[in-house]
């Protein structure tokens, strides 16, 4: 520290950092990424690309894909998410325990893609928190790794060592990116499906 | 093709009528006709093989008399001939016998069928959705269903930060 330049009162070893905890256990955070694979379609090729040798994602700590929810911290979605499905989608987000984060891969995810059609959920933000957008049909290796370093400078800057603001609603304001949702008739008579239910840990 | 059966086919099944294109052999059977016809195509003519059953919804289509046309594709493995049989429907009755008695494999097509158009099969015995939630009202595949569906996609609870 005193061959940096700052002045402390105490002379410290070569080996030593003076930090902050909340600094800590962000960086403990952000370099050990579980990922949730959540790959429905051709995204999930590319994600499994990434996962492999040649991008290896090991280097960023996020190599360690999860098949369980309760083990990983960060969900990637990658292809598209049909009205079948989306329920499966929110039940494995809920039971992914705090903190966590969400990536949506590819157009598909993002905003349904080319499949504009009555089945198709447009775009995943609208029925889970999403952070990180990646754009592309399927987005390239790359582009999923610089998504996961912009996502570890997010974690960098956010938390504090006992996890509390994970769980806060205005941490939600921030990350809701369709906050109205089209208001739908339903019930008998009406032609509309019956809202899903059900949907827990 | 083999025009013998298939004017014994006309015989026996009043106002049947068939065509040919291209080699392709294609028979349109009256609705009453058609559990009668087929099973008697299966069991005298030896087509063993259900290779599809699908459906054409025929709204707003050019010179068509009914909304629905349920298209059986048959083949015989033994001598290697196909056979497409044609059965139309309008909307005021939308009922069908099912075929499942003579063919197992039609089983989920025809549920796929009643799923996406709305057709019902009698006699089937477990026809359910097999595509859509159980809960969808609508038939999608329908020419009146817009492509966008009706707002079915977006009626899904919003999970948040905190309920999650």
């Amino acid at each position: 520290m005193a061959k940096g330049g700052v002045r402390v009162a105490v002379e410290l070893p070569e080996n030593v950092v003076v930090s902050k905890l909340d600094q800590l256990a962000s960086w403990c955070r952000k370099n050990s990424l579980w990922p949730m694979p959540f790959a429905t379609a051709c995204c999930g090729i590319e994600l499994m690309a990434t996962g492999a040798s040649k991008h290896d994602l090991a280097r960023f700590g996020a190599e360690v894909f999860r098949f369980s929810p309760r083990q990983c911290d960060l969900m990637i979605v990658a292809g598209r998410v049909v009205m079948k499905m989306l329920p499966v989608l929110q039940r494995i987000w809920s039971q992914m325990p705090e903190p966590k984060w969400c990536i949506s891969m590819g157009a598909c995810a993002s905003t349904g893609g080319i499949f504009d059609t009555y089945c198709v959920v447009q775009g995943i933000d609208r029925f889970i928190p999403v952070d990180m957008y990646v754009p592309g049909c399927p987005p390239r290796p790359e582009q999923l790794i610089q998504s996961i370093i912009d996502l570890q400078d997010i974690i960098q800057r956010e938390g504090t060592v006992t996890g509390e603001e994970f769980s806060t609603a205005q941490r939600q304001m921030t990350k809701r990116a369709l906050m109205e949702l089209p208001v739908i008739q339903q019930g008998p008579g009406t032609g509309f499906a019956v809202p899903r239910s059900g949907v827990g840990v | 093709m083999n025009d013998a059966m298939i004017s014994t086919l006309e015989q026996r099944f009043a106002g049947t009528s068939s065509s040919e294109f291209r080699g392709q052999m294609r028979v349109v059977l009256r609705r009453e006709h058609v559990f009668a016809a087929l099973m008697w195509l299966k069991d005298a003519q030896g087509f063993d093989l259900l290779v599809d059953v699908t459906c054409v919804d025929y709204l707003n289509y050019r010179g068509a008399a009914d909304r629905f046309g349920v298209v059986y594709l048959i083949a015989n493995t033994e001598t290697s001939q196909r056979l497409t049989v044609r059965v139309f429907l309008g909307e005021d009755d939308l009922t069908l016998p099912s075929v499942v008695s003579l063919w197992k494999g039609a089983d989920w097509l025809e549920r796929e069928v009643y799923d996406m158009f709305g057709i019902i099969f009698t006699n089937h015995g477990d026809l359910r959705r097999i595509l859509m939630p159980d809960e969808f009202t609508a038939f999608p595949l329908r020419k009146d269903y817009p492509l966008q569906g009706r707002g079915e996609r977006h009626n899904f609870p919003v999970l948040s930060r905190d309920r999650s």
